[in-house]
């Protein structure tokens, strides 16, 4: 029997289980409930747990951690995580590999505590300076997001990248029924600090920028290739289909399963990761349908724009792409259905 | 009779500082403390930006290069995880004192359990010789060409002495390599420092007085005299707290 959990809690404890051993960070709403947890859960299983003066150095903590082959995992939102860039970027420079969870809220600056999808371009093309990518991974279900967790760190692991996952301020403070995954007992990354010199490391003047750009940019097409995660309904005959993810994304399921049983093909894609962004998804689209919409919880729609990219190489024909910004919240069922009416009816022009 | 001294195994390789430059003196000064104490196969260094980096091209060991003034907080996590490895973040004063000011006070204030190094040449070396929050009253950079006017910059800050007097530190020096004894006394400190990383005391901070032939447009003596004369008066030489190791 699953128990009712608070969404924090379980993102916490699911890191845990995945074999996290450090915490660092900052505490910032609506994410903070994963600091308090680990600030006594950490020690219970011989952890290091940190409450850093800033994020940016809670972010150098987690970089001194990883560098020890410990994984490591900080939570923030929005504002926070622009502060954690230079250290993201210096991961992905690295190659050490980190789970980075940001509790999405509303807004430019220190923004808002409402629950949003606004920081999507952010995550998915990589804040810092630099040519790099994260994976980005996003629940939309309190269970989903504990099974996400592990993922975030295996997948972490095994391309050396850093893991983003990014959920919904909505998400943390939520309580769901919830399977937690298995306790693991996992070695520390065979090849951390040791004191030693035991594993060479590239010095930083003897590198080779231009070689490892290629080295990189094959690891990035091979996590495209390969990690690409969704969830779709309907699509192979739809005439619309929905494109979501997180909350709304759960939310437009219902949507587009309703939308169906009053007659219209509508279809659903859930994206789960937000980069690899889910193209095989597309593949699997009606060749004839008419248009793509998006539904966003942020004010400019982000999410339209890999959508309308995608599209484009995907099918043959030009495809109108639609988006509705519902600015912040979980947009309702019934709101994802009018915004679907408004398309047809030929109220909501397309955005490309 | 004069006795030759091997070069401690850990540097593997020329350095690449500037002729009169002390950074070179310093990193040899912890090389062969850490030879002395045993701790040559057990060492990891977080390093700093600037020229304190050039640590990095020079020393066959763990090693990070961690972004501008980070290294305070980088090293708080290695010596949490590997509690057992001797941790000594090196940096300079632009990278520990202006853009590190906050990791490198924090790690102070925590007392985390690591070494901190701090090559003080009272100005940004690596850029060509801007200034930092140690460049003296008066004293002519690249960004103070009339002379740094405290009025509007504030007063060069004098870390060892805030670490000792504000927080529950386990050591705090202030050395100088400008000359022979005091390269020597220089090394006593950053004996004691490590010394006091392995008794798990508490944090423990060397800053060291080094010369800048480059920036500050002078002959490698001059610069010498010139740290005898005009920087250890600002910046008085000597042990600022010494905590009983148990």
């Amino acid at each position: 029997m699953a128990d009712m959990m608070k969404g924090n809690v379980a993102i916490a404890e699911a890191a845990i289980r995945a074999g996290a051993r450090l915490y660092a960070g900052y505490p910032i709403t609506p994410s903070t409930e994963i600091m308090e947890y680990m600030s006594w859960r950490m020690a219970e299983v011989d952890g290091v747990f940190v409450q850093a003066e800033s994020e940016i150095a809670g972010i150098n903590m987690i970089i001194g951690g990883a560098a020890c082959g410990v994984r490591a995992i900080t939570a923030s939102s929005g504002p926070g995580i622009s502060l954690k860039q230079e250290g993201m970027t210096t991961l992905s420079d690295e190659e050490l590999p980190a789970v980075v969870v940001n509790m999405v809220r509303y807004g430019n600056g220190i923004g808002t505590l409402y629950s949003a999808q606004c920081d999507y371009h952010r995550e998915t093309r990589g804040g810092g300076n630099g040519d790099y990518r994260c994976i980005v991974l996003c629940p939309s279900s309190v269970q989903e997001a504990t099974e996400l967790m592990v993922l975030a760190f295996d997948l972490a692991e095994k391309y050396r990248m850093v893991s983003v996952f990014m959920s919904e301020g909505a998400l943390g403070q939520m309580m769901e029924p919830c399977e937690l995954p298995e306790m693991r007992e996992l070695p520390r990354y065979p090849w951390g600090f040791d004191g030693k010199y035991t594993n060479k490391k590239v010095g930083i003047f003897d590198r080779n920028s231009r070689d490892e750009a290629v080295l990189l940019n094959e690891k990035y097409n091979a996590v495209k290739e390969n990690e690409q995660r969704w969830e779709s309904i309907d699509v192979e005959d739809a005439d619309y289909v929905l494109v979501a993810y997180g909350l709304p994304g759960r939310a437009s399921i219902g949507a587009a399963k309703e939308l169906r049983a009053e007659g219209y093909k509508v279809g659903m894609i859930r994206v789960i990761t937000a980069w690899p962004f889910p193209e095989k998804a597309f593949q699997e689209v009606n060749p004839n349908v008419k248009g793509f919409i998006t539904i966003e919880a942020n004010a400019t729609g982000q999410l339209i724009d890999d959508v309308a990219l995608t599209a484009l190489r995907t099918i043959d024909k030009k495809v109108q792409c639609y988006c509705r910004p519902h600015v912040y919240g979980i947009p309702s069922v019934k709101a994802i259905k009018q915004d679907f009416i408004d398309v047809v009816n030929g109220n909501m022009k397309e955005v490309y | 009779m004069s006795k030759s001294k091997k070069v401690p195994y850990l540097v593997d390789r020329p350095m690449s500082f500037c002729p009169g430059c002390g950074h070179g003196i310093a990193i040899r000064l912890v090389a062969e403390c850490l030879e002395e104490l045993g701790q040559a196969d057990n060492i990891v260094f977080p390093i700093g930006v600037g020229c304190s980096s050039l640590l990095g091209g020079g020393i066959e060991a763990d090693r990070l290069h961690c972004s501008h003034g980070r290294a305070g907080a980088v090293a708080t996590a290695i010596k949490r995880c590997n509690p057992n490895n001797v941790v000594i973040s090196y940096q300079g004063d632009g990278d520990a004192y202006s853009i590190g000011i906050g990791e490198t006070t924090s790690a102070a204030y925590r007392n985390e359990r690591f070494t901190t190094i701090i090559i003080n040449n009272t100005n940004y070396g690596m850029t060509g010789g801007q200034m930092s929050n140690t460049t003296l009253p008066n004293q002519k950079t690249n960004t103070s060409v009339y002379g740094r006017d405290c009025s509007v910059t504030g007063n060069p800050i004098r870390f060892p002495e805030l670490a000792a007097d504000q927080f529950n530190v386990g050591y705090a020096a202030r050395g100088s390599v400008h000359d022979v004894p005091n390269i020597r006394k220089t090394k006593s400190y950053i004996k004691k420092a490590i010394e006091m990383q392995l008794s798990g005391e508490g944090y423990s901070v060397v800053e060291v007085l080094s010369p800048c032939p480059t920036n500050w447009k002078m002959e490698p003596l001059e610069a010498m005299k010139h740290i005898a004369e005009h920087v250890t008066t600002y910046f008085p030489l000597g042990e600022f707290v010494e905590k009983e190791e148990k």
